[in-house]
């Protein structure tokens, strides 16, 4: 009986602790945007939007980096979306398993597993100086694709798996070929877990600044073409912060750059559960 | 009808053949990434010999003639790694266990919300708010407030997420009769828990600790604005600490191409993209035993 009661107290302390570490967990969440956002709102305008940059930052808007990285975002997603998707496809549709799969799959782990300043440093020697790209747009978006590729793939292949069986089979035996089965009812089937990903992909290139700074460079003002440098929102908070420009604007485009990731996660949550809600009601 | 099915069939040949493009560039990006890194990086390493390019405790890359030592990079790298692990590691399983065995099923979804809210924040506004917050806090310990320890408590936060949600998919993972079986035996949930529960998601803890490891020691822009970033090795964590990451953004910037302080920095990107592979393979290791095993659990 004793023994029991004493069972109890351990148990009591131990999941008080298990309490604490969890609050702590959303306390510094709390902490972090609420700062942020506490120092950075009050900076926040259509004027701070809609300007360009005046001495540096110190002055005027953030009008060109977002417009960069609104470019940069699109112009990675055009070249990961078609390679990520497609090669999802092959292996949750038309690969045989074995080595070759082994290969691809080992790959794009340790892809997902490279720091930003290893893409940085590649995408500034291969991209920039052996293709001649430079320091601009296009150079950023190629190396920014490469970073989201891993988590693009991942995200289909496991979408495209999550489709039940007995769709493919149902339209094959209707005399679709594979082809058209996959475009026309496996990732139609697919599709919000897929956007899920792109979603959190999107999120992850409005955060990146290490792989871009050497390779999208720092140029403050919008880019009139993908040969063009041009600096993004990342990359101006750090100019920003760790060159002392302006502490104000430093918080104000930290704020614009944790509510744009803030959207896109979010979006990319409700897409998950959406996905999850379906696949039970039809399961 | 016979030509059609043919065609057909070369269609799917043809469709294959991309698709398998496609999913080969992955492959081919990480062999350009490795060979490149390396290339580059080889006139330093030749010129200063690996050894001592890595024992090495003198970085003066513009001093005549110039000396390129890393060890005090890689010092800085493993310390606030270290104690960002010991930091991150007890909250991260605390929340993970929380998560998966004791939370209310509302609140576990609002934590699940808040780890993802908390992966997504950019690195580099990690730092900002390590600029105004924690180094200043820091600060009143003594020194700059740029140190190891403002570094580490930046890092910890940033692998909270990855610990937690590889660690709370492992333990969702182990068998529910493992569970049934303790508990039914007499044993308290916190019994089931400690010698149950985590003993089965070992495997999937210790890659969580491993993925936590790697994320930390390949953050930059979160490091380079509060760790002070001077390269020489911190005799205090009040100290300020430069990181093999920082070592490379920092330097990179000014620095004469083709010259051989910039393959330095390359080689500074080989050392680091070494760390990373290894770290990336112990991972698989981890991963694949846990693998088996499940399967194996299945079986029986």
């Amino acid at each position: 009986m004793q023994r029991s009661t004493r069972k109890k107290a351990v148990q009591g302390v131990a999941f008080s602790f298990l309490w604490i570490g969890a609050i702590i967990t959303i306390v510094v969440l709390l902490v972090i945007v609420g700062y942020i956002l506490y120092q950075g709102v009050p900076g926040l305008s259509w004027e701070f939007l809609t300007q360009s940059p005046k001495a540096g930052g110190k002055e005027g808007g953030i009008l060109p980096m977002l417009v960069n990285t609104i470019f940069l975002v699109i112009a990675s997603l055009a070249i990961a979306i078609p390679v990520g998707v497609l090669s999802a496809v092959f292996l949750a549709e038309y690969a045989k398993q074995g080595r070759i799969v082994r290969l691809i799959r080992s790959a794009a782990e340790n892809l997902a597993g490279i720091p930003s300043i290893i893409f940085g440093l590649f995408g500034f020697i291969f991209f920039g100086k052996i293709l001649g790209l430079g320091w601009s747009l296009l150079n950023g978006a190629l190396t920014a694709a490469i970073v989201v590729l891993p988590t693009i793939m991942r995200t289909s292949e496991e979408a495209l798996l999550a489709v039940p069986q007995s769709y493919r089979e149902g339209s094959l035996s209707l005399g679709a070929t594979r082809w058209q089965t996959v475009t026309r009812v496996v990732l139609p089937a697919a599709s919000p877990g897929i956007l899920a990903g792109l979603m959190l992909s999107m999120g992850r290139i409005v955060g990146e600044t290490a792989a871009l700074i050497f390779t999208l460079g720092s140029a403050d003002r919008i880019a009139q073409s993908l040969m063009d440098s041009a600096r993004p929102l990342s990359v101006h908070l750090y100019i920003l912060a760790h060159e002392g420009i302006s502490t104000p604007k430093a918080f104000s485009t930290a704020t614009v750059l944790i509510i744009l990731v803030l959207i896109l996660n979010l979006t990319a949550a409700f897409l998950v559960s959406r996905a999850n809600k379906n696949r039970k009601t039809k399961g | 009808m016979k030509q059609g099915t043919a065609r057909w069939r070369m269609n799917d040949k043809v469709i294959r053949s991309l698709l398998f493009v496609c999913a080969a560039i992955s492959v081919v990006a990480v062999l350009l990434i490795t060979v490149m890194i390396f290339v580059e990086a080889f006139p330093a390493l030749k010129e200063t010999g690996v050894w001592d390019f890595i024992a090495g405790t003198k970085w003066k890359p513009t001093d005549t003639p110039p000396q390129f030592g890393i060890l005090p990079m890689i010092v800085g790298s493993v310390y606030v790694t270290g104690l960002a692990l010991l930091f991150g590691l007890p909250i991260g399983m605390a929340t993970s266990i929380f998560m998966a065995e004791i939370a209310p099923p509302k609140v576990a979804v609002v934590l699940r919300r808040a780890i993802e809210i908390l992966a997504g924040i950019p690195s580099v506004v990690y730092g900002f708010f390590g600029l105004m917050m924690v180094v200043p806090i820091v600060q009143t310990l003594g020194g700059t407030g740029m140190s190891v320890l403002t570094a580490s408590i930046i890092l910890a936060v940033m692998i909270l997420p990855t610990i937690v949600s590889v660690s709370e998919a492992a333990l969702r993972a182990v068998p529910a009769e493992y569970k049934e079986g303790s508990l039914a035996l007499g044993a308290s949930h916190w019994q089931t828990i400690v010698r149950v529960q985590v003993p089965a998601a070992k495997s999937g803890i210790l890659a969580a600790t491993v993925l936590g490891i790697g994320r930390a020691v390949g953050e930059t822009m979160a490091v380079i604005l509060v760790a002070g970033n001077i390269p020489v090795i911190p005799e205090s964590i009040l100290k300020a600490v430069r990181t093999m990451t920082v070592n490379i953004v920092l330097e990179m910037g000014y620095v004469q191409p083709g010259s051989l302080h910039y393959s330095a920095l390359f080689a500074t990107g080989a050392v680091l993209f070494v760390f990373i592979m290894l770290l990336n393979f112990s991972i698989r290791a981890l991963t694949k035993t846990r693998g088996e095993k499940q399967k194996n659990a299945k079986k029986h």
